[in-house]
């Protein structure tokens, strides 16, 4: 028989007054496999997590999670998911391994059960010397790795993260990444919320882009960067003069047409390799000794897939504003 | 295990993890045993000297009535722990475990026993030091004290309910004191009901606050002989009265508190 998604919910509709936080949301997460909801600030991605996990009730919509109706049986849904919030779900004043051996209690793992699991959880993310130290002792990035050890305390099958790696600096992001993939190559089948592409991009099989409550786009990721164009290499060049020799250059290593914006003497050129193509590019640079002020790989961001799919950008935008008026192409930044 | 056992498992190690609060956080307790103290004195020194009571020590006399306000009073500590967690994080782990759904309310009203418990032996023993007496047997004494703990046990899920509405925890103690107060004082905790004028004492004889002193009263042996008997039935009956608002309030208020608490929207 055909193997049934770990997760598949249909329709999936909040409103709260006038404003409808999903607005019929449809999602598939196979099993053993990552889904990575994507959507800025407001998009509905909690909304979505809390319903899925029996902490909010939809107004419309149904969805099953490891083979357990969410309105019909949502005891057995608790019982076969784990879940670290937005917000980390700990206690405070408890130590870590006081949370733990707590949590382990209350999905009845019993009591030798719950405190083997909890020391085994507090070994695995790195936490063994802070296990007996109150909670509100920890860093941003301990919380998150205890938060998330709680979801794991019963090795429930379906994992619910919700912005696992927001408002942590780039280190503890990187090393939360590496728990997430090794979560994931034991087979647990995940569904995740960011703000950042480039995270669903590390971590996700597949993409689904949301905004308003609605989904915008979905795929791999390769489909979606494909979609926006992919990586670019940016060069700003330092005399007007250079301008052609450089689009000369970028020509050879590009997959596509090569940008051009001459009131800031800035060249935009698709590639596919990556780090290698920017090299080659440097490389061919200094060889024809073409002055350059600035050079780098620019992958789409958050907001280039909001200015592809809605030709908006969800929120004021954090970039500089840049003054290009008249340039050689009218073309639309991506294709 | 059936499920009665599975919410009391449950609710056991909600109160545990408040008990590991309570003693990290030492401050509260602080206060909760201090100003037990500070009514005991307060009422036996400032009204024990100023009100008499014929053929009665005004002192003995207020003694239950302490007792009684205090565990009303302390009853916001319930209300206060649930408010607050429902304010943190921790509120959505629970509720997205697959644990029994009253064990969160349950938890806390338990463990909060033992401020009562703690308070009611502080105030016994203050009382002691300043002149009252246990008069009757000790197994009625402690009869007593059970009583008072039950009464307790049972407003904590008032408090619970209060603390479910309340926007945030700043807020409970003012919403509690719009039930706490005419309960605690339109009552025979301090003066005789009788000496209440007509629809007051109406309230004040059907109390069960009055009932639970009066049961207190009676079961410490304080109620001086020649008193003349009570003429409205609950405080002929205190005990049995006071135990049918102690099961009546549990009955009513823990189900609406559970309901509530599973509606209770997540921030
Ligand atoms: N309890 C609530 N009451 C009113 N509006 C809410 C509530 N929770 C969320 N919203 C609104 O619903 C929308 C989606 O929110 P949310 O799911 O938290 O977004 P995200 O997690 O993607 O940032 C937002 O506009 C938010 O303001
Ligand atoms: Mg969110």
């Amino acid at each position: 028989m055909p193997a049934t998604p770990a997760v598949q919910a249909s329709g999936l509709t909040k409103r709260y007054g006038d404003l409808t936080a999903l607005d019929g949301l449809d999602l598939t997460v196979p099993e053993g496999s990552v889904l990575g909801l994507l959507g800025p600030n407001g998009a509905g991605k909690t909304t979505a997590v809390s319903i899925l996990t029996t902490l909010l009730q939809p107004d419309e919509g149904s969805a099953t999670i490891a083979g357990a109706d969410l309105a019909t049986e949502p005891q057995l849904v608790r019982e076969r998911i784990g879940l670290s919030g937005q917000y980390a779900a700990v206690d405070e004043v408890l130590t870590g391994f006081e949370n733990l051996d707590m949590i382990g209690r209350l999905y009845r793992l019993g009591k030798q059960r719950s405190r083997d699991r909890a020391r085994e959880l507090l070994e695995r993310f790195d936490l063994v010397d802070a296990g007996d130290r109150p909670v509100k002792t920890y860093s941003g990035g301990m919380r998150r790795r205890l938060d998330l050890a709680g979801a794991l305390v019963a090795e429930p099958p379906v994992l619910f993260l919700d912005e696992p790696t927001t408002g942590l600096d780039p280190r503890s992001r990187i090393e939360l990444w590496g728990v997430i993939r090794e979560l994931v190559g034991r087979g647990a089948t995940l569904l995740l919320t960011t703000q950042y592409l480039e995270e669903a991009d590390q971590l996700a099989d597949e993409i689904l882009v949301i905004d308003h409550g609605r989904e915008l786009a979905r795929g791999t990721s390769d489909e979606l960067k494909t979609q926006l164009g992919g990586e670019r290499i940016e060069v700003t060049v330092d005399s007007p003069e250079s301008i052609d020799a450089a689009r000369a250059v970028l020509a050879g290593v590009a997959v596509g047409d090569v940008e051009v914006n001459v009131a800031t003497r800035t060249l935009l050129a698709p590639i596919a390799g990556g780090v290698g193509s920017l090299s080659a590019a440097l490389r061919e640079f200094e060889s024809r000794t073409i002055a350059v002020s600035d050079i780098g790989l620019r992958r789409p961001t958050l907001d280039d897939v909001f200015l592809t799919l809605t030709g908006s950008v969800p929120e004021p935008a954090d970039s500089t504003p840049d003054p290009d008026q008249p340039t050689t192409e009218p073309e639309e930044v991506l294709s | 295990m059936t499920a009665v056992n599975l919410v009391i498992a449950d609710a056991a190690v909600i109160a545990k993890r408040n008990v590991i609060k309570i003693k990290r956080v030492p401050d509260v307790l602080v206060f909760v045993l201090i100003s037990p103290i500070m009514f005991v004195l307060l009422f036996a020194y400032v009204f024990g000297n100023s009100i008499d009571i014929p053929g009665s020590n005004y002192r003995e006399f207020l003694i239950a009535g302490i007792f009684a306000q205090t565990v009303m009073f302390g009853a916001t500590f319930t209300g206060a722990g649930i408010a607050e967690d429902m304010q943190k994080g921790i509120i959505d782990r629970f509720r997205s475990l697959p644990m029994s759904r009253s064990a969160v309310l349950a938890g806390r009203t338990i463990s909060d026993v033992i401020y009562n418990v703690l308070s009611l032996a502080i105030m016994a023993v203050t009382g002691l030091l300043v002149g009252w007496r246990i008069r009757g047997s000790i197994l009625d004494a402690a009869l007593g004290f059970a009583l008072l703990l039950l009464f307790a046990y049972a407003i904590s899920w008032i408090m619970a309910l209060i603390a479910l509405f309340v926007p945030s925890p700043e807020v409970i103690n003012n919403a509690s004191f719009i039930v706490i107060f005419p309960m605690t004082f339109v009552a025979n905790t301090f003066v005789p009901s009788e000496s209440l004028p007509g629809p007051l004492k109406a309230f004040a004889e059907w109390n069960p606050v009055s009932t639970v002193t009066q049961a207190a009263r009676e079961l410490f042996g304080n109620i001086p002989a020649g008193t003349p008997e009570p003429t409205a039935w609950p405080l002929q009956h205190p005990v049995l009265y006071t135990m049918f608002w102690v099961v009546g309030i549990v009955a009513v208020f823990a189900p609406i508190a559970v309901k509530r608490y599973e509606k209770a929207n997540t921030k």
